[in-house]
């Protein structure tokens, strides 16, 4: 196995060269260095030799991939791109272009998030699992069928129209919780329950229906025709075998996701008011900051990159027929 | 047991209920200990980018550093037209005037032979800095935290880590080391380029610290001690006097004394943050002010909140005791002579959404609010007479409306190096004159800013000097003077001056197809269509085919550096409250293709020749007649169509006191005043939580599942046969 993981890990190496690269273009497609020090500096009354100061700098007075001027490997590393993705390997983040630690934000900014994503994760697991069991032990009654349109239902609706709706409902109608907002310690507690609320009404229509299609998937096995055949209640059937057998693709999809939720959520965390990294990474690309766009998108990448490797080996975990090789 | 588990729900929900009774808000955003506390709570939307003076130039900074910092002059809160009195400055600055001998000039002497202009300023004795880490000293005298070494640098990650603070009197060598911060190369202050044409040896200034400041070490500067430098510009006289040299006259620089940019910098401040390491664990001056103001940033978290606390060491500033008529009948004038600040704290939270942000205001959890598109609607209404006036729900609120138009302007520009609408010749000023008069900015704010906003005349808002009111003030080649108010002249009167400039039915004369004009845009989103189609409606109404070409702000100003663009909207806020900072928009040498601010790159020598004298001018009957011409000029011309001077519409709950819009001071919060009492009682009255939808669910739930559970009993009863 270990040679397995050291294969992939070998592997993420030009991936995230590649990730670096698209993400690089596509920023310098839309900003130049120009911009970037104008938006640091401001509009008004900014002179060109202070944008030049500005770049000189930050290291953008140089040129974006290829410098004809300097020789042999200067060519390549004498460049923006050079100079701003070698550190990333190493996990120096570095400054943003304002002059903040990157490393420092991100070490602050992802406890609000796990905040967040883990008891939405958590919560949004168990209902979904249980209510995708209870659709398929009523199945093919009024009940599954009146689910399945409500989980379609819930699923075509837009994630910000739960926002809205949950902030309209819970925090302005019902006065229950603040409608917007975030605090440290224990206050934090009475901030995070609408976010979480609206978290995991807006992702049981898709999780449920995707977990109901595994639990069919098995419910009509072999082993479970066994299983009925020895007289064992249906309740037991779904709870002792269908769902342990059901849990392994479930599971291995969480898995998959674990290593993002230091990510954030961009929307929520932005209409909640909650200081973590996806509204981290919204005001960055609102502030044209490369530095912190690069760092966040390297960083989410090397973390899709270990939850897909954490899938594999956890497939190894749960499934005895499975190997690495 | 069984029946006891399975009625805990209803039981949950009845102890709930009881419980809420006479509790304070379950949604209250704050904690439970500042129930009743003098504590001001605002909102921001944008998360401030600078807050060291040199370099914060935008409101969303000037919101909270003008709290910290102070100038030497600041706007008196109540008096119109703005007038500037002294802050920390003993009076206004005695000036001065020196041929190119060095002899005295008289006040009134000719511009062209002021060789320097001298600014005395003399600054109130006994005012402290905040206490702050940068001041503490230990037993024997030295500064505790000056000299840390790299190890105890790495620690210290916030402020708060460094426990002892001191503070330290306000003397005359701050202003002047703050003067040499402006000339810093690295400090990248927007003002450098301006004040490098004003101030007597300013570049040379700059040029010396560059070449005498050491290197920076892993991209950290050390600290440079810029009071051995010498600077002709900015010296001290002695502990309370300074004296600044510009080159010639420049009365608009006294304006420049009341913005942050010239408030003192400790040197000791940038000793303790040019310490190496410092800069990479977030420790600068843009993140920890120090300051003499009413208030000191005792919280720096921009992506959760900004707090404000009362300075121990302010100096006592007292509420004005004098003001406008109005003022005493609007109850502004009842703390007169009071010692300011009033407010404990102020707690300013991120909202970067609209909604979360007036729902808020609307519970009582934040003192003032803006209006928002969403909520407008909801929150004024217009009367008969087109008075803005608040809704029934905002009244029985309690909630209080205050407008006042901004001193702003949104025009409509034209590309004077354009060769269809550019130029000086007869046919592009028709053409652009009868542009003017199509565009009907009276619907635009009707339709885009809900009324909020006033047509433009010319290009000075209201509230500055030189803009005119009433018939005098009007265009007369866009408007007629009707039933006492300005009408836009009719669409056939444009019509007629198209076919003068030989574009009848805004067909090109040359081509018989309709003219084609391209409109340079910056708000390329989806919201920015229904304004980009009105603007065709608009010249459709000529016959012109306008080109949309949207793209976003980045190219858009690429554009106008370049003078590619052809018609274009953009706006201007004013730094001053001076004529001067609006007609320098349209001066001949600051092009914008000369690396200057005038986007129309409009230029005349008549208006430049008026704009050198009119800048040097006392306010006064003269002047006023130079500016009369100088609009007059620019009317005729028409590089602008004078679009309209934006409304500001806020709202302020009936327990915040002293709220009096200040359109060019932005250190007022120190004259606001809270009555927390009244504010907790509405909290409670407008906040009760509200359970019955809980008790439902629950009830739901169980009613859903008897069903269920009869289903699920009969299947398996059915199985077991």
């Amino acid at each position: 196995m270990s040679a397995y993981i050291l294969r992939r890990l070998l592997y993420a190496i030009p991936i995230l060269i590649g990730v670096n690269l698209i993400t690089f273009l596509l920023f310098f497609v839309v900003n130049s260095p120009d911009d970037m020090a104008r938006m640091q500096l401001g509009d008004k009354r900014v002179t060109q030799e202070a944008i030049d100061t500005w770049k000189a700098e930050h290291g953008y007075d140089k040129p974006l991939l290829f410098n004809a001027d300097a020789g042999g490997l200067g060519t390549v590393t004498e460049t923006i791109f050079f100079d701003k993705s070698l550190k990333l390997f190493a996990f120096d983040f570095g400054q943003s272009d304002s002059g903040r630690d990157i490393g420092f934000d991100i070490r602050q900014r992802m406890w609000p998030s796990l905040a967040i994503a883990i008891p939405t994760l958590l919560v949004g697991l168990a209902i979904s699992v249980s209510y995708a069991l209870m659709i398929v032990f009523f199945r093919a009654t009024y009940i599954d069928f009146g689910s399945v349109v409500l989980l379609v239902a819930m699923m075509s609706i837009s994630g910000l129209f739960y926002i809205i709706g949950g902030q309209f409902l819970i925090g302005k109608l019902f006065h229950l919780v603040p409608i917007s907002g975030y605090d440290t310690g224990l206050e934090a507690l009475k901030f995070l329950i609408l976010p979480v609320v609206v978290g995991v009404v807006a992702g049981i229509g898709s999780s449920t229906r995707l977990y109901r299609t595994f639990f069919l998937e098995e419910i009509n096995r072999d082993y479970v025709r066994t299983a009925r055949a020895k007289g064992l209640r249906e309740r037991v059937v779904l709870f002792r075998h269908v769902l342990r057998n059901a849990l392994i693709p479930i599971l291995t999809g969480v898995v998959a996701v674990l290593p993002l939720l230091f990510m954030g959520a961009l929307i929520i965390e932005s209409f909640f008011g909650v200081p973590g990294l996806g509204s981290y990474t919204i005001d960055a690309i609102n502030r044209q900051d490369f530095s912190i766009v690069r760092a966040m998108v390297f960083l989410g990448s090397v973390l899709y990159i270990i939850g897909l490797l954490m899938t594999d080996i956890s497939y190894t975990l749960v499934d005895p027929r499975v190997r690495l090789s | 047991m069984l029946r006891t588990c399975r009625s805990w729900p209803l039981l949950m929900v009845v102890v709930l209920l009881f419980s809420a009774c006479g509790q304070p808000p379950w949604n209250n955003p704050y904690p439970a200990s500042q129930s009743g506390e003098n504590i001001l709570y605002g909102a921001f939307t944008e998360r401030p980018k600078h807050l060291d003076p040199v370099r914060s130039y935008s409101s969303n900074e000037y919101a909270f550093i003008a709290q910290i910092y102070e100038p030497p002059l600041q706007y008196h809160f109540l008096k119109r037209p703005y007038e500037l009195v002294p802050l920390t400055a003993h009076a206004l600055p005695e000036v001065r005037y020196l041929d190119a001998n060095g002899k005295p000039l008289a006040a009134d002497a000719d511009p062209d032979r002021i060789a320097v202009s001298e600014y005395l300023i003399e600054i109130s004795p006994g005012i402290q800095y905040q206490p702050h880490a940068a001041f503490a000293k230990d037993e024997e005298g030295a500064y505790r935290y000056h000299d840390l070494n790299t190890q105890a640098v790495a620690r210290i990650n916030t402020l708060d880590e460094l426990p002892e603070t001191g503070t330290r009197e306000l003397i005359a060598e701050d202003y002047v080391y703050q003067i040499k911060r402006l000339a810093t190369p690295w400090l990248h202050s927007p003002i450098a380029g301006l004040m490098g044409e004003h101030i007597l040896g300013f570049q040379a200034l700059s040029e010396k610290i560059e070449d005498e400041a050491p290197d920076p070490v892993n991209g950290e500067r050390p600290f440079f001690d810029l009071r051995q430098v010498a600077f002709e510009g900015a010296e001290v006289i002695d502990r309370y006097r300074y004296r600044i040299r510009l080159e010639g006259r420049y009365p608009q620089f006294v304006y420049w004394l009341a913005m942050p940019f010239f408030a003192p910098m400790p040197w000791e401040a940038e000793a303790l943050y040019g310490q190496l390491g410092m800069e990479q664990n977030n420790l600068t001056l843009d993140w920890y002010p120090v300051g003499t103001g009413p208030f000191m940033l005792s919280e720096n978290n921009p992506n959760l909140r900004m707090v404000l606390t009362r300075n121990p060491n302010f100096h006592g500033e007292r509420y004005p005791g004098a003001g406008m008529p109005e003022d005493q009948a609007a109850g502004l004038l009842e703390d007169a002579g009071k010692p300011l600040p009033f407010i404990d704290q102020a707690i300013y939270s991120l909202e970067q959404e609209s909604i979360p942000y007036w729902n808020k205001f609307l519970q009582g959890y934040y003192d003032s609010s803006g209006v928002s598109s969403d909520a407008f609607d909801q929150a004024i209404q217009f009367d008969a007479a087109g008075e803005a006036g608040l809704t029934d729900d905002m009244r029985e609120q309690g909630i209080e409306l205050v407008t006042a138009v901004q001193t702003s302007i949104w025009y409509m520009g034209f590309n004077m190096l354009d060769p269809l609408l550019g130029g000086d010749s007869e046919r592009a000023r028709l053409l652009r004159q009868a542009i003017s008069i199509a565009v009907d900015f009276d619907e635009y704010i009707s339709i885009f800013a809900n009324g909020r906003g006033v047509e433009g005349q010319g290009p000075i808002p209201p509230g500055i000097f030189g803009h005119r009111e009433g018939e005098a003030g009007i265009n007369p080649y866009v408007f007629d003077w009707r039933d006492g108010r300005a009408v836009r002249k009719p669409l056939d009167d444009a019509k007629a001056l198209l076919a003068e400039a030989g574009y009848a039915d805004g067909r090109d004369p040359e081509t018989g197809r309709p003219l084609t004009i391209y409109y340079e845009a910056m708000d390329a989103g989806p919201d920015g269509k229904a304004r980009l189609n009105w603007m065709r409606k608009q010249f459709d109404k000529l016959g012109i085919e306008l080109v949309v070409r949207a793209t976003d702000y980045n190219r858009f100003q690429e554009k106008m550096r370049k003078g590619t663009g052809q018609v274009f909207m953009w706006g201007w806020n004013a730094d001053y409250p001076d004529p001067e900072n609006f007609f320098f928009l349209l001066y001949g040498p600051n092009r914008k293709v000369d690396g200057g601010e005038n986007a129309a790159n409009y230029q005349n020598p008549e208006f430049d020749q008026l704009f050198e004298r009119m800048k040097n001018m006392e306010d006064g009957p003269e002047r006023q007649a130079v500016i009369d011409r100088m609009t007059e000029i620019i009317r005729h011309d028409a590089p602008w169509s004078f679009g309209f001077y934006p409304k500001a519409f806020s709202l302020h709950h009936q327990w915040l006191d002293n709220v009096k819009p200040n359109l060019m001071a932005n250190n007022t919060l120190k004259y606001r005043r809270l009555e927390p009492e009244i504010r907790e009682q509405l909290r409670e009255r407008w906040n009760p939580p509200v359970l019955w939808p809980i008790g439902a669910l629950v009830v739901i739930l169980i009613l859903g599942s008897i069903p269920a559970l009869m289903v699920a009993r009969r299947r398996e009863r059915s199985r077991a046969r």
